[in-house]
């Protein structure tokens, strides 16, 4: 029951109870759905770049815990910062769910470290990239879609 | 501590229906193991089954002893091969009370039943249109073989509402039932919800207008009587593996009025009586539908499944699973914001539920920390969550080696998540 307790850290559940910058943008320059078809998690980013900068970022959609929280945590993570920022990230979380991460990795992800545990539950890696893989798809097309499967 | 060890409280199961589930428990190897430090409570039953050592034995014996292929072979273990698969069909004839085991054809499973029935017979009574009538709690397997279908002949799908509940609107049913409506395909027993649809009197009503009508067993095979002639279903499929058979098994058993009539499913060895290669003559039935070499172990290990059964007894096993789901929805009913979704009169030991806010997938992950295994998802039953305006549920299925006890630990699981989603 450890693990459950490194999955379902607190500040996870807090994000997935009250998800932030959980609206959308009126004025966003992309949008990309992302979909889990064998859970039915759903997610919407919006984007609103300004050049090669993520000025305002904002999703909405249903889901379990992980993947709320995690699109939640990320949108915090990445207002202000640029699209290979964002990509960098994006490739160090994805090494952190899958247990691929370094231990001096931890402190540069800030909150983002919460989802260590994931790396325990294989299939749940989905849930928590989710959001990324949408935003992945929003960074390089105006309106996209993608999905998990 | 195991609950298979532990007979202390199931007393009134035993006592009420003459069936001693600790018993059973032992034919069952999946079921002595421990899941996360804990003694395993499987309760996804309505996915797959586990098998009892029966089925396993009948499998090694196929592959040590008899293996050979069948209907062809001049040598013993041939001759062997074939006596064990022919004598699994008239297993599954009599398991399902058909006329004649010529209407029992081996496939591999519920789906591809389905399938066949749409691309030989639905191909026929579409070609040029009509209508199809499914159910609103139709599985996946049950809708898209009809879209594609629709997609070949122009035919129209339609679908029969349902109620709050989970009940079928039998009485919608009877209006859009009409002279265009080429075939009924309705599940008996939903996956989703355990609701047992009345397929009789949908038979009935179909047959008034001489529309034929196909049933999913998928999920009542294992749980009901099933006598095909006295329901006087043109068509039942079910899946061996949801039936404490081998995966890759399954049948379709179609009257032979019918099965006469259509064309061949798929081209290929053992399905043909001679061939040239200016004309073909196709086998008779059953052989007709059974192009290529067959899942032989699987057919042999479905009918040790079948045996298993009827040793214990359909009735005893029916009384048990009712007095487990009576139990397990008392219990569950009685946790604060758990809600079940399918609450129909006739329900089948399957439970599906929400818990507060909690996201299935996470209540999910936590039972299976506690060694509980249950579905959480769609259930490939999108339409239908949609109908209930949710994305998925929590599902617990029960089959009959479940115990009370298991019911216990699923009742403490679901507390723990309410505890970590506090």
């Amino acid at each position: 029951m450890a693990e459950l307790r490194d999955l379902y850290q607190e500040l996870i559940l807090e994000h997935s109870k009250n998800p932030r910058n959980y609206r959308a943008l009126a004025d966003a320059s992309r949008t990309a759905e992302g979909f889990n078809p064998l859970c039915g998690d759903h997610f919407t980013i919006y984007l609103k770049l300004e050049g090669d900068r993520i000025e305002d970022i904002g999703f909405q959609g249903s889901g379990c815990a992980i993947s709320k929280s995690s699109a939640s945590v990320m949108t915090q993570t990445l207002k202000g910062k640029t699209r290979q920022q964002a990509e960098e990230l994006f490739q160090r979380f994805h090494e952190l769910v899958t247990g691929k991460a370094h231990n001096g990795q931890l402190e540069q992800l800030g909150k983002l470290a919460a989802f260590s545990g994931v790396a325990e539950f294989p299939v749940r890696v989905k849930c928590a990239t989710l959001a990324w893989h949408a935003l992945h798809s929003a960074l390089r097309e105006r309106a996209s879609s993608v999905s998990t499967e | 501590m195991s609950t298979a060890t532990n007979p202390a409280g199931a007393t009134t199961i035993q006592a009420s229906s003459g069936f001693d589930v600790f018993q059973v428990r032992r034919d069952f190897p999946a079921l002595q193991q421990q899941v996360n430090g804990r003694p395993l409570v499987y309760l996804d039953n309505a996915a797959t089954t586990q098998k009892p050592r029966r089925v396993m034995r009948a499998l090694e014996q196929f592959y040590c002893e008899d293996c050979a292929n069948i209907h062809r072979g001049v040598h013993q273990l041939s001759e062997r091969a074939t006596e064990c698969y022919e004598c699994s069909r008239g297993k599954v004839q009599r398991f399902l009370n058909a006329r004649e085991a010529a209407e029992i054809v081996f496939v591999r499973g519920t789906t591809e039943a389905i399938n066949l029935v749409a691309q030989t017979g639905g191909r026929q009574w579409l070609a040029g249109g009509g209508e199809i009538l499914i159910t609103g709690m139709e599985h996946h397997s049950n809708i898209v073989p009809w879209q594609l279908l629709r997609e070949a002949t122009g035919a129209t799908l339609r679908v029969v509402p349902i109620t709050d509940s989970g009940e079928l609107r039998l009485d919608e049913f009877e209006k859009l039932l009409n002279p265009r409506t080429r075939l009924v395909a309705a599940v008996h027993v939903s996956n989703a919800l355990g609701t047992v649809n009345p397929v009789a009197q949908i038979i009935r009503l179909a047959h008034a207008q001489k529309t034929p009508v196909l049933v999913d067993g998928a999920q009542s095979a294992p749980q009901c009587k099933i006598d095909v002639q006295e329901l006087d279903a043109d068509f039942y499929a079910f899946s061996g593996h949801k039936l404490y058979g081998p995966t890759g098994i399954g049948v379709l058993y179609g009257k032979r009025e019918w099965l006469d009539r259509l064309p061949p499913y798929q081209g290929g060895g053992d399905m043909i009586s001679s061939v040239t290669f200016e004309r073909t003559t196709y086998n008779k039935l059953p052989y007709k539908f059974e192009a290529g070499t067959p899942n032989i172990a699987g057919a042999i290990g479905l009918g040790a499944a079948i045996d298993y059964l009827e040793m214990l007894g359909m009735d005893n096993i029916i009384a048990y699973e009712r007095e487990v789901l009576d139990y397990a929805t008392r219990r569950l009913s009685a946790i604060p914001g758990l809600r079940i979704i399918g609450t129909a009169r006739e329900k089948a030991a399957v439970i599906s539920f929400l818990l507060g806010d909690v996201h299935p997938h996470d209540i999910g992950t936590i039972l299976d920390q506690q060694g509980i295994a249950i579905r959480a998802g769609h259930h490939c039953a999108q339409p239908l969550m949609q109908r209930f305006g949710i994305a998925a549920t929590a599902r617990a299925s029960f089959a009959l080696y479940n115990t009370r006890e298991e019911v216990d630990r699923l009742a403490e699981g679901l507390e723990k998540v309410r505890e970590v989603f506090a």
